[in-house]
């Protein structure tokens, strides 16, 4: 086992594990904060299956941000779709057989990452060019750009340009889902693609990647509007009814 | 034209998105809260010795009881959709007035405090220890914020800057900076029962000279009942109902609904007030306190209908947190809220709004309207922040949009919408609301209500709108004020009971 692969395989263990312990931990955290008073902003559903295709239609068509801007809109639906496809196509990595919907998606998966590429470009041009955006933007927001069009880029290169030989790519990764760890092929431009992805792991839990979870414990668009017909009371204000 | 110290904006018709000019509104500031107001609300008198380790165990504190607040400041992607949606920072152009850049003032302390990336990296995601620097444009800028929401419409994860900005003042009371305004207002309602300190007697004699004037109007015995034990619908309204103009033009047309469909109605002088400026400040307590004296009073009079009058964020309290914080609705478990609920008829909702009963009585051809007593008016209407941004009414989806226009067009003959994307759930906020109608904000104010200003003179030019209505008391005040350094006449805007009050039958035979 060379160095090499012990380093990535550990890698990747930590990664997992800060990922999945991180994110579970701000879960952990948002449910449990009480949610005093009922704020939904409109268009409110009155109903809880309202609200399950409210959230839906905010999380797949991203419904408020098209009310309010159609390029960050475009330009931020094509970067999460493109990445949508891309990982759903990273699933043969670490399934065996592949799935069958997973071998069907796999010609658009390809291009998905050009259409998750350009979609980033389009979002960080405007963090430059807009002066609105420039006036708002931290080292960290370009950082954030920059790390995943990285791991775009390095992907393309490998799928179009480098080839990398994916079986060895799929052992490995098997091999640390079995604890049977696999040698990993030492190109460089796949360990660049792998350090990357593991960053972008790791910092998810203490970055503003949270938006994900965070989407859904929003109030103001998971609350039903029904104050008038149901009483709503956080735990620490029930003694203000005494 | 009023004579002014600062630049009116010029009015296009449209408002478009400037450019940012860093610092163009750091010299706007209200007045700070004095230590009588301060110490009469429990909030320290003055700036506190320690205010730093308070402000953040403060912090702390409120990000632990409110999950908006948490997940608000966590979830912020900086995408920008947000920067051009509120009207402080069209008005103003300082890029502090962009909602993200409103939230980032706390958000740069939250991640220095209380997240492990801003603890050791804090340059690289923008975070700041809180220095004096920060809690000065804390101050200014949680106090150019009119808690409006437009900014939670349109933001992907509906990040309200509201709830930011309620958490920031919060935290400077806490610390013994309070705003005089907001502060003060608290005071006497908590002493005499409503905003204006308006005291019981004086207000009895107020309504006694409008039944006067009505009655030498119209020929008709409308009555503006107080304190009267056992009426049907207690009516809560805005203390600026009582006597300034126009809002008493609304009061009058409420009287005239229920005097023409016959419910026996009464105000309370203990409780004579249906602002609640506790929400200003997001302080539980404060509301909680200001909202109990309409249970008190629903209890003691036995009413079985309690009813809002002309008032956005009244509206918002009401229709959103009575429930929650007095038990006014329908659906508890608890004793304190069924003793209420009990009491009131569970036929109606509870409370319902004055368009609300008006809307319901025209369906049920209860109340007729000569149309044409409005026929001298060409109208719009200014949907209300709070109102629209989630505070329903009628019960059906975006009934608060729908049923002021239905009543407006059941009064007039003459009615047309300003543009779009200025009303409904997107509605630009009046410049006044939150906090913010006095005074020393006065070019903040004029300067935030451009872009209402440029949808109105939209409709002057093309349809030749006279007549602005709307259904707050706040959007009544700081219109009257604002409308003319735009060159507008100040009584072009008015209340929707206003146009009821002109067009309703008041003889049951006709
Ligand atoms: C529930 C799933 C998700 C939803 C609903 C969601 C939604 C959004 C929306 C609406 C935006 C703003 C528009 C934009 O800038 O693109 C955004 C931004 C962003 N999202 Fe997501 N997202 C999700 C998951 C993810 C994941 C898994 C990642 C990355 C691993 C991610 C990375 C980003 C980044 C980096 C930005 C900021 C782009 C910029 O700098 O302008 N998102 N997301
Ligand atoms: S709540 Fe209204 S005033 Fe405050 S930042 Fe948002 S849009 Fe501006
Ligand atoms: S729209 Fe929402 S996520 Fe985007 S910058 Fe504004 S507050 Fe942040």
């Amino acid at each position: 086992m060379s160095l090499l692969t012990i380093t990535f395989a550990l890698l990747f263990y930590l990664a997992t594990a800060v990922l999945i312990g991180g994110v579970a931990y701000k879960i952990y955290i948002y449910s449990s904060t009480p949610v005093p008073l009922k704020i939904p902003t409109m268009p409110a559903p009155m109903t809880t299956t309202g609200v399950v295709m409210r959230m839906g239609r905010e999380v797949v068509l991203f419904e408020s941000l098209f009310k309010s801007n159609k390029w960050i809109w475009i330009f931020g639906w094509m970067f999460h779709f493109g990445l949508l496809l891309v990982l759903l196509r990273h699933l043969r990595y670490f399934t065996q057989p592949v799935w069958g919907w997973v071998v069907l998606i796999q010609p658009f998966g390809r291009y998905a990452a050009f259409v998750m590429i350009a979609g980033l470009l389009g979002l960080w041009a405007r963090r430059i060019l807009v002066d609105r955006v420039r006036y708002i933007s931290t080292p960290s927001d370009h950082l954030m750009l920059a790390l995943l069009l990285g791991i775009g880029l390095s992907g393309v290169a490998m799928s179009f340009f480098s080839h990398v030989d994916i079986i060895d790519v799929k052992m490995f990764m098997l091999g640390l889902m079995m604890f049977h760890w696999q040698e990993l092929p030492p190109e460089p431009i796949l360990l660049v693609h792998l350090s990357l992805v593991a960053l972008l792991m790791i910092v998810f839990p203490i970055s503003k990647l949270l938006h994900a979870p965070g989407v859904f414990f929003s109030p103001t668009r998971n609350q039903v509007d029904d104050s008038r017909e149901v009483r709503h009371v956080a735990d620490w204000a029930v003694h203000f009814d005494q | 034209m009023a004579a002014s110290k600062f630049e009116v904006p010029e009015l296009k018709g449209y408002t478009t998105i400037p450019l940012l000019q860093k610092g163009a509104s750091a010299n706007i500031k209200s007045f700070l809260a004095n230590e009588k107001i301060q110490e009469d609300l429990g909030f320290p008198g003055e700036l506190v010795e320690d205010w730093h380790d308070k402000a953040i165990e403060k912090m702390g504190e409120l990000l632990g009881k409110y999950r908006g607040l948490r997940v608000f400041m966590d979830a912020c992607v900086h995408c920008g959709a947000c920067t051009d949606k509120c009207h402080y920072y069209l008005g103003t152009r300082d890029p502090k007035n962009m909602p993200v850049a409103r939230q980032d003032l706390m958000r740069q302390v939250y991640r220095r405090y209380f997240t492990f990336a801003g603890k050791f990296f804090p340059k690289l995601v923008g975070a700041r220890d809180l220095t004096r620097e920060v809690l000065d444009d804390w101050y200014s800028y949680y106090y150019q914020c009119s808690e409006c929401r437009r900014c939670s419409v349109y933001c992907p994860y509906g990040i309200d800057t509201a709830e930011v900005t309620m958490a920031g003042r919060e935290i400077l009371d806490s610390v013994g900076m309070g705003q005089k305004y907001t502060n003060e207002i608290l005071g006497k309602v908590h002493r005499i029962g409503n905003n204006l300190g308006l005291p019981g007697p004086a207000l009895v004699d107020t309504l006694e000279g409008l039944e006067e004037d009505i009655e030498a109007d119209t020929g008709f015995a409308v009555k503006l009942p107080i304190d009267v034990k056992g009426a049907e619908v207690l009516l809560i309204t805005p203390s600026a109902d009582f006597f300034s103009e126009p809002h008493v033009e609304s009061l009058i047309g409420y009287a005239k609904v229920f005097h023409a469909a016959g419910i026996s109605w009464t105000l309370s002088s203990m409780s004579s007030e249906a602002g609640n400026f506790g929400m200003f400040i997001g302080n539980y307590e404060q509301m909680h306190k200001v909202a109990l004296r309409i249970r008190q009073a629903a209890l003691e009079l036995g009413v079985k209908r309690i009813v809002v009058g002309e008032c956005g964020h009244a509206w918002r309290v009401a229709y959103s947190f009575w429930n929650t914080l007095i038990g006014v609705g329908a659906g508890a478990d608890d004793p304190f809220a069924k003793m209420l609920q009990k009491q009131l008829d569970p036929r109606y909702p509870q409370p319902a709004h004055i368009c609300e009963v008006t809307y319901d009585l025209l369906q049920q051809g209860a109340i007729k309207m000569d149309k044409e007593a409005n026929d001298h008016r060409i109208i719009t209407f200014h949907d209300s922040c709070n109102v629209a941004r989630g505070s329903n009414m009628g019960g059906i989806p975006g009934g608060q949009f729908i049923l002021p226009r239905e009543i407006i067009k059941s009064v007039a003959n003459h009615f047309y919408d300003m543009a779009p994307e200025t009303v409904f759930e997107g509605t630009f906020c009046c410049g006044g609301g939150g906090g913010l109608l006095t005074d020393d904000l006065m070019e903040l104010r004029v300067k935030g209500a451009m872009p209402r200003m440029n949808a109105l003179k939209s409709v002057v030019d093309t349809h030749q709108v006279n007549f602005m209505a709307t259904i707050c008391a706040i959007c009544k005040a700081q219109f009257t004020k604002v409308l003319p350094y735009y060159e507008f006449e100040m009584s072009m805007v008015g209340g929707v009971h206003q146009l009821v009050s002109s067009a309703i039958r008041l003889d049951p035979n006709k």
